[in-house]
């Protein structure tokens, strides 16, 4: 396909195009193996044999499956619709903390102090608990928390957006204002969720101690499941009537508006869902950490996650599952492997796959296919290009902002 | 066919992924591993990488002389990129996987409260060396980092010897700064200072105090109003600044106190987080008679601190570890009590005759001492470690002159609660 350029591949759906029944297939085995087998193997396997899957392996992986979540989330947003959000960790964030104050809560009196306060406020010398904190003693009041609460700070944000008609590199602005605005406000101790140090030093999650191997694993596999949910979810909205909207969305906004569609309530919609996603990767990721402070919501951690869609390969849903576990795992191998080097190696990574697989890891078989096969049929030519596309610069924003 | 590529590419995605997550570590005869877990990427690296730096200085020196117990320090140098969930995992790493003996490393208080439940849950071993605020004491976690009453504490004595009776608290806002200055305000009032006589603010809840001093955002630049502020508080005479300012924030603030001809000799400024390394980057010449207060000062004049620098600076022209900065170095006090630390950790397995975690913090607690460039360092019950403070006024070329020594200060993490008693007690 030598005379296309990245966009265009990318509009045609070139690189993402997946055949269902092996997607299927391959989701189906994917899932079992991290779901089922994995844990299982960490469970029963004796230590020491070679299939014995270790808690450290179980642990990391969580994490990096919290990733793949809040990839999904980003690309539904940026792949799908054309929104380039880079706040995302914000909701992320957001959902981690309201789980953590629960959590927080949960510590109870075996804190540095024995008090029943966390220990932060015992030694800011909170005379006791702030109102806001008192219901999250209640694991069902804060796991609604982590719905709502970014759920509502994405409606009221976008529809200010949105409304506005914000688009293009401006809401991508906008977005890491918000994010930024948020961590800054989060790194004041007055804030009364910990300042700079967060939350942390978890005991107990709903009864079970937070640092047992089969707690971490109950967490891993709830992980799991909840990508997998994520995954179905997306999957669904994307091939369904719903889905031909955020493409056209995307690809010619005012044809769309035109038509006689509410664009902003659409994108109103997908971003509030694509928020709340988010939030629940960050509750899980939280208690399987250990951690929550104000630099997740930094807006490099947004572009972070930015990065892994792109890498994997943006308007698919696979594509960010596999940018996440490969750049994260990358990650941590070679802050052990080469601590001085590590930085070089990603951002390598990074340049090379934005100047050479702009599809991402997912398109390398079909470019090597493309290679090695000549295509039998010329490709049927573009539609012309929408007459507003041109007259807005930001209208190109979906795939040439990130290179 | 062609579309059993994307099979194959998520299932060698996940054997890819495993491999590098899988277990390298190889424990060889007469080798101990030892963690080193600093930032060495990100925003901590300028302060963390001297760190790294000093303890493979300090391993290799050991491993001249025979290393410990006859066995060789093995370090396992990991990146925390100043991420501070990337610190619990490569804690946890270290751990699990590498099973090191004892880990140096850390910096921020939020890098140590994150890996503090991976090392008591592993029951790890890790020397911290940086000061803070205190109010934390892990049995898996040995303080050779200053405690307030280390540095804050005396700095005060001092001052009130020097005759002052105005204190302004200014500091970034975070932990470190908040507590310390929380624990000077009940510090000073039960020295007698007046509440009017504390500047920077105070911040009342529910009849408590929860904050005192005046704070700013890290990496805030614009000091104007709040030098106005300081040099109205200061007309009065007798006054004197305390600053816990972190980073970069102070090369703006230093100038805006020059700029506003408030001089060391009326309204001297003493600063908790500036060191010899981080005078390095700075425009010295506008904090030339201002103070320092630490444990260490690459001024001293004893034979141990001579040897020390002198065999440092022969260690950075030969050595051959990739990242290490060889000109321009500085010593200051985190790096050498990281030095310590490993010093006291040896003295500790050597007593023990072990590298049992279990064993080790006991011969830990039962009280090991090292002489080391600061001088004598005695690791207490408590974790922390009884060390001379020293407090030194800035020269132009990055150095401090000693003005006043404390020898054996005994590191006391929980002042707040005795404060508060102490002050109950008199009724205030």
């Amino acid at each position: 396909m030598p005379n296309l350029n990245d966009t265009q591949i990318i509009r045609r759906g070139l690189l993402g195009r997946i055949p269902a029944r092996l997607e299927l297939i391959g989701v189906i085995a994917a899932a079992l193996v991290v779901i089922v087998v994995l844990p299982s193997l960490n469970a029963f396997a004796p230590e020491g044999s070679a299939f014995h899957v270790s808690d450290f392996t179980i642990n990391l992986y969580g994490k990096y499956l919290c990733y793949a979540v809040l990839a999904i989330s980003v690309d539904l947003l940026w792949g799908y619709t054309g929104l380039l959000s880079l706040g995302q960790c914000l909701f992320f964030s957001i959902g981690g903390y309201a789980l953590g104050m629960y959590l927080m809560l949960m510590i109870g009196k075996l804190g540095q102090y024995h008090s029943d306060l966390p220990d932060f406020m015992v030694f800011l010398g909170y005379p006791k608990l702030p109102a806001h904190w008192v219901p999250f003693h209640s694991f069902w009041f804060a796991a609604a928390a982590v719905i709502w609460v970014p759920g509502a700070v994405a409606l009221i944000f976008g529809y200010l957006a949105f409304r506005s008609r914000i688009r293009g590199v401006y809401f991508s602005i906008l977005t890491q204002a918000l994010t930024y605005a948020a961590s800054l406000m989060f790194f004041r101790n007055d804030f009364t969720f910990g300042g700079n140090n967060g939350l942390t030093d978890f005991k107990f999650i709903v009864g079970h101690d937070v640092r047992q191997p089969a707690t971490q694993r109950g967490l891993y596999i709830c992980t799991g499941l909840l990508l997998l949910g994520t995954y179905a979810l997306c999957k669904w909205l994307t091939q369904s009537k719903f889905g031909k909207l955020q493409r056209a969305v995307r690809d010619s906004e005012n044809r769309v508006l035109f038509s006689g569609y509410a664009t902003a309530n659409f994108k109103l919609f997908v971003f509030v869902v694509s928020a709340i996603i988010a939030a629940l990767a960050g509750a899980l990721y939280v208690p399987q950490v250990g951690i929550i402070n104000p630099s997740e919501m930094t807006p490099d951690k947004s572009l972070e996650a930015v990065v892994w869609v792109a890498v994997g390969g943006r308007g698919t849903l696979i594509g960010p599952i596999i940018g996440a576990v490969f750049v994260n795992a990358l990650k941590s191998w070679a802050t052990r492997a080469y601590p001085d080097l590590w930085l070089i190696i990603l951002g390598a990574m990074f340049i090379v796959v934005v100047l050479f697989l702009p599809g991402g890891i997912v398109s390398i078989p079909r470019r090597v296919m493309a290679r090695w096969r000549r295509p039998e049929q010329p490709l049927p030519p573009l539609p012309t290009p929408p007459v507003e596309a041109s007259a807005d610069p930001a209208k190109t924003s979906p795939a040439s902002s990130a290179s | 066919m062609r579309t059993s590529y994307r099979l194959l590419l998520a299932s060698g995605a996940l054997a890819v992924a495993s491999l590098f997550a899988a277990n390298r570590a190889h424990a060889e005869d007469k080798v101990v591993k030892i963690g080193i877990l600093h930032s060495l990427s990100g925003t901590m690296a300028i302060s963390e990488t001297s760190l790294r730096d000093v303890l493979l200085y300090a391993f290799d020196e050991i491993n001249a002389k025979g290393g410990v117990m006859g066995y060789k320090i093995e370090p396992v140098i990991v990146d925390g990129a100043s991420n501070w969930p990337l610190f619990a995992e490569k804690a946890k790493q270290l751990l699990e996987q590498d099973k090191v003996a004892v880990t140096f490393g850390c910096w921020t208080s939020v890098s140590r409260k994150s890996v503090l439940p991976v090392f008591e849950k592993d029951n790890g071993l890790l020397f911290y060396p940086v000061q803070y605020e205190g109010e934390e004491l892990s049995k898996n976690i040995f303080y050779t980092a200053e405690a307030v009453n280390q540095q804050a504490t005396p700095a005060v004595d001092y001052l009130l010897q020097q005759g002052k009776k105005k204190f302004y608290l200014i500091g970034t806002d975070y932990v470190y700064p908040q507590t310390t200055n929380l624990i000077l305000y009940k510090y000073l009032l039960l020295k007698g200072v007046p509440v009017e006589n504390i500047g920077g603010g105070l911040r009342m809840d529910g009849g408590k105090v929860v904050s005192a001093g005046k704070y700013v955002p890290f990496s805030h630049t614009d000091f104007q109003q709040i030098v106005a502020d300081i040099k109205q508080f200061a007309a009065s005479g007798d006054a004197c600044v305390i600053n816990t300012i972190n980073g970069d924030s102070n090369v703006p603030f230093f100038k805006e106190i020059v700029a506003a001809g408030l001089t060391p000799a009326d309204c001297p400024v003493v600063s908790f987080s500036l060191a010899e390394d981080e005078l390095r980057s700075m425009p010295t010449k506008d904090l030339v008679g201002e103070l320092g207060c630490w444990t260490y000062f690459m001024s001293i004049k004893s034979p141990e601190n001579k040897a020390f620098l002198a065999s440092w600076k022969d260690w950075l022209g030969t050595e051959s570890y990739p990242g290490v900065v060889k000109e321009k170095r500085a010593v200051d006090s985190p790096m050498v009590l990281s030095y310590d630390g490993v010093y006291l950790w040896k003295a500790a397995v050597e007593k023990a005759g072990s590298f049992d975690v279990d064993k080790v913090r006991a011969a830990l607690e039962a009280g090991v001492d090292f002489t080391g460039p600061g001088g004598k360092v005695t690791m207490q019950p408590n974790h922390h470690v009884t060390k001379t403070v020293y407090i030194g006024e800035t020269r132009a070329n990055g150095q401090f002159k000693i003005l006043k020594e404390f020898p054996d200060v005994y590191g006391e993490p929980f002042q707040l609660k005795a404060l508060d008693e102490k002050l109950a007690a008199l009724g205030k």
